[in-house]
């Protein structure tokens, strides 16, 4: 079987100047954000795979071209998609960036009716925060006007306010990519469990390379803890580089303790994923005789249970990768769940 | 507190030179990024800084326009030279005015001579990312030498350069060996810091300052030339940067214990040591029992 044709892709669309390849290139290679400015201009598709739970494409196209020209074999492209991300520059006049998604829209959703429409509302760290709403809604309402008059009103697109200087843009990705995960709900539930049984506060599962969760218990995200679990991850994996053996593979753990109790632990996973959860130790008795133990004990709970989430991940993914169980673009629909879940 | 424990520290060079943002990151948390928000400092910034207990810098943030500065030279040239114990001088890369620049520098250590003969001179090439990476060290050195030889005529034969840019870990190094010249009892730390690391069968040992994540001082010198050897500096940034975001949980950072192997805890109120063992099998409560026994010795 084709390798490629399993993979979820993400294609990333938009005019030209949208900051595409800026977004590439922070989210998936570590770049600076300030050192994007000096990209080129990008004239070629591009693509690129990650392997995190799922295997991941990213194709990002050139903002200058004509995807109608007959020559060009739109229709092969688009039948392989699993997510159509189309930036807009939200500090430039965005109009005709509109007319263009809309004609992309229609045109996709004849070819493969399965794409996940999402539109990257890019460039807002400059705007002000009641702006950025209007904005948003102002391009929402469009959106809708044009695909109302194409008669297309079925179709769901949504909406993500982004910047490279924050942590929006891995937020983003984040919902883009679970989208494509046709495990996501037996792994929330498995998250959720895990957080139930171990006194934790919120977990996140990782792709350490990119910064993205795959995956979060189903209490709401608190844009914060995603960015202190994020640079926690940053953390292990600098200092662990720095006094590596050449030898040594090991699986990463690291746990930090801050001075009002609050505990965050990592453990790395399977395929490159790491689990990193926030734990609020309640203590009963507030002396802090008793914290220290309180933790540690809290402690010897994760460890155990991580232990099994580790496992129950291992069993969903052997599952997975079973064939004729292979992975659609879309989930729940073709998928079957195995039955030890 | 003996007056010998206060500090004097200059911080000159010519406006936009990257002063106050070089002061801003160090002692007052801003990320690189911030420090875009810093307006001109007018006439001189004087900020107290507790260091180690019990070691106050006075620094002293000269604002660099060329009013000012003429000041300086003229009316407060002893208000601003006396009982000065470092100069740190700050040249920006990409100035235009080379000559004028170095000029200042020279006005600058006539007057230490004249007030304070004893100061340490360093020197900090501010902005290097602006160059290209295999120009810089040819540029460095140029500049260096250039500059070694002017402050050799005013009788300051030991000047000391470093490199700079907020974007990296360079302004750590800079800073850690600064402000390393003014500890006075280095020797004993780096005593008990071996004895320490011998107990503990530690691979290496870093002593940091709690505040700024300056390094203090380090176990080992020579041996395990096989690691990084930046990394102090970047320990420094990854750790402050890991500080700054559990803020964000309205909490300050304690200890942070990696594969059983890394442990960053505390050591005594404003230090932080970061040891790294050489075997992870040793139970953690062990570890932790022996860095509590540590920080009788370095309070």
């Amino acid at each position: 079987m084709n390798e490629l044709d399993s993979k979820a892709t993400i294609l990333l669309m938009g005019l030209r100047r949208g900051g595409k390849s800026s977004i590439c290139k922070v989210v998936f290679h570590n770049m600076q954000p300030l050192d994007t400015l000096y990209l080129e201009s990008t004239t070629n598709p591009t693509s690129e795979h990650f392997s995190t739970l799922i295997d991941l494409g990213v194709m990002e196209l050139p903002g200058q071209l004509n995807y109608f020209e007959p020559s060009y074999e739109s229709e092969a492209l688009f039948k392989n998609v699993g997510a159509l991300v189309y930036v807009i520059d939200a500090q430039d006049e965005y109009l005709n960036a509109l007319t263009n998604l809309a004609m992309i829209i229609e045109y996709a959703y004849k070819v493969n009716t399965k794409i996940n429409f999402e539109v990257l509302i890019h460039k807002v760290d400059s705007l002000s925060e009641d702006f950025k709403l209007d904005t948003q809604r102002d391009i929402m309402q469009r959106t809708g006007d044009e695909l109302f008059d194409l008669g297309l009103e079925g179709v769901q697109v949504s909406f993500h306010l982004t910047s490279i200087f924050d942590h929006s843009i891995y937020e983003a990705f984040s919902r883009i990519v679970q989208k494509l995960i046709s495990e996501l709900p037996f792994l929330e539930n498995m998250l959720d469990n895990l957080v139930q049984h171990s006194k934790m506060e919120k977990c996140f599962l990782f792709d350490i390379n990119s910064k993205i969760y795959v995956a979060t218990d189903s209490s709401p995200v608190d844009i914060r803890t995603y960015e202190v679990c994020a640079e926690f991850v940053d953390v292990t994996i600098d200092l662990q580089n720095l006094y590596k053996d050449q030898n040594e593979d090991r699986q990463m753990k690291s746990v930090s303790i801050l001075g009002n109790g609050v505990v965050i632990y990592l453990r790395q996973m399977i395929r490159s994923l790491a689990l990193v959860a926030l734990i609020r130790p309640t203590n009963s008795s507030t002396s802090p005789a008793n914290y220290d133990t309180s933790i540690e004990s809290c402690l010897t709970v994760m460890d155990y249970n991580i232990d099994i989430f580790k496992k129950g991940l291992e069993m969903v993914w052997a599952h997975a990768k079973v064939p004729g169980t292979e992975m659609d673009h879309r989930p729940q629909e073709h998928y079957k769940p195995a039955t030890t879940f | 507190m003996s007056s010998n424990n206060r500090k004097k520290l200059l911080l000159m060079g010519r406006s936009g030179a990257g002063k106050s943002s070089m002061r801003s990151i160090i002692f007052s948390n801003y990320s690189a990024f911030d420090t875009r928000r810093l307006g001109a400092t007018i006439d001189v910034e004087h900020s107290h800084l507790r260091f180690l207990g019990n070691l106050t810098l006075n620094l002293w943030d000269c604002g660099g326009q060329d009013v000012f500065m003429e000041n300086y030279f003229t009316q407060q040239k002893d208000h601003i030279f006396q009982m000065v114990q470092v100069l740190i001088h700050v040249f920006d890369v990409e100035s235009q005015e080379v000559r004028r620049d170095i000029d200042i520098f020279m006005r600058a250590l006539k007057q230490l001579k004249r007030y304070s003969p004893g100061a340490k001179i360093f020197v900090l090439l501010h902005k290097m990312d602006l160059v290209q990476l295999d120009k810089r060290h040819e540029l460095f050195e140029l500049m260096i030498s250039k500059l070694q030889e002017t402050s050799e005529i005013y009788g300051f034969p030991d000047l000391v350069g470093f490199p700079t840019s907020i974007w990296d870990e360079s302004l750590y190094k800079a800073w850690s060996q600064i402000v390393c010249s003014l500890i006075p009892n280095m020797d004993l730390y780096q005593s008990n810091l071996k004895n320490l690391k011998e107990v503990m069968d530690a691979r290496e040992i870093i002593l940091f300052e709690k505040a700024t994540f300056l390094v203090v001082c380090s176990s080992n010198t020579s041996t395990g030339k096989s690691l990084d050897p930046k990394r102090f500096e970047i320990i420094s940034n990854v750790m402050k940067n890991f500080k700054q975001s559990s803020m964000k949980l309205k909490s300050s950072f304690r200890t942070l214990v990696l594969n059983d192997k890394i442990y960053v805890s505390e050591l005594s109120p404003d230090m932080m040591c970061f040891i790294v063992l050489n075997k992870s099998e040793d139970p953690q409560d062990l570890i932790l029992e022996n860095i509590k026994k540590a920080r009788v010795y370095f309070q």
